[in-house]
């Protein structure tokens, strides 16, 4: 059956999106994407280098005709900032995509989710194709929606911090409310993270850290990969209820 | 001219953002231009006219998945 995710009119073919930071070079990165199967990576939009313009383009190793690039506004921890970097990302792309970041505190790297409301609303009546990440705040995520966000990227955990979620409840009520896509970005340390995000409902989650800092950044690619998949597949299944007690699953009849 | 370039001080003769950037060596397709706060568009590269003291903003995309890596201090403006 398909199971394609649709955000406004655009497919996407993967649930594992990908951040592209933190790995030891280009093609290191392009080859951990690969073994991931996504079709979504982020990039932060940074100055070019004027002096050395010797320097490799990311782009050289993610096609982009081939990968969304999905630009995202970190390091932005103020409305006018994430605004500037939104629309110099917009003349940057090819779409109006944004995964819209207000860093509220750099020791948690949580959100501003004040300011992130108010630059979601901008952006959104500016044709941008909102992702705000965003707390695991049911109520959060629900005034997102409200004010355009094409979807809803609440953290599982800190950014970087592997903790995984930590508050599956909210998760799960943000999912109940959420008219929007659910896609949870941060916080997944390890494959059974991921696979938990998916089970829960969630529409895609997005991983960066726990990829580009593990051992074996393209084994674990490949692992979160599968892992994704698994928890969709289960989440589509339908699990069965949690029991206290033992139910025999071996037939009583014909026992000696 | 005297202009100001992704924070440092740069010279040229050049006329427009076009000139600019081909003088930089720089391909436009994969770039923004911002000049004086205000983002240029493509099209309008080889029609924009540079100005004594404009502050112009390059930028590009760069690996970056989550904030973590990416603290104040590389971002714009400073």
């Amino acid at each position: 059956m398909e199971d394609t995710l649709i955000i406004r009119g655009i497919e996407f073919r993967s649930r594992l999106w990908i951040g592209t930071g933190k790995y030891r070079d280009f093609e290191e990165t392009a080859r951990a994407v690969q073994a991931s199967g996504a079709d979504v990576v982020t990039v932060a939009v940074r100055r070019v280098n004027i002096t050395d313009r010797k320097s490799e383009n990311l782009l050289d190793f993610l096609d982009p005709k081939k990968y969304k690039i999905l630009p995202n506004t970190a390091g932005c921890y103020t409305v006018e900032d994430a605004l500037r970097y939104s629309r110099l990302a917009r003349e940057a792309g090819v779409s109006d995509m944004i995964k819209l970041e207000v860093i509220g505190d750099e020791k948690t790297l949580f959100p501003d989710t004040i300011g992130l409301l108010r630059a979601t609303e901008i952006l959104a009546k500016e044709g941008f194709v909102v992702f705000p990440y965003t707390n695991d705040d049911p109520i959060m995520a629900k005034r997102l929606e409200d004010v355009g966000a094409a979807a809803v990227m609440p953290l599982g955990a800190p950014i970087g911090s592997g903790l995984g979620l930590r508050n599956p409840y909210n998760i799960r009520i943000i999912l109940e409310a959420a008219k929007v896509p659910v896609i949870v970005d941060a916080g997944v340390g390890t494959a059974s993270d991921a696979t938990i995000a998916m089970e829960l409902g969630c529409d895609a989650v997005l991983i960066n850290t726990a990829i580009a800092g593990a051992k074996d950044p393209i084994a674990m690619a490949e692992a979160m990969k599968h892992a994704v998949r698994a928890g969709r597949l289960a989440y589509r299944a339908g699990r069965i209820p949690k029991k206290l007690y033992a139910t025999a699953s071996s037939p009583l009849e014909g026992m000696l | 001219m005297r202009l100001t370039v992704n924070g440092k001080a740069y010279c040229t003769e050049k006329g427009t953002v076009k000139e600019l950037l081909g003088e930089m060596d720089i391909v436009p397709e994969r770039v923004a231009v911002e000049v004086n706060l205000k983002v240029i568009k493509r099209a309008e590269y080889a029609g924009h006219r540079l100005q004594e003291g404009d502050t112009i903003e390059v930028v590009y995309f760069v690996g970056g998945g989550q904030e973590e890596l990416w603290k104040i201090h590389s971002s714009l403006g400073e």
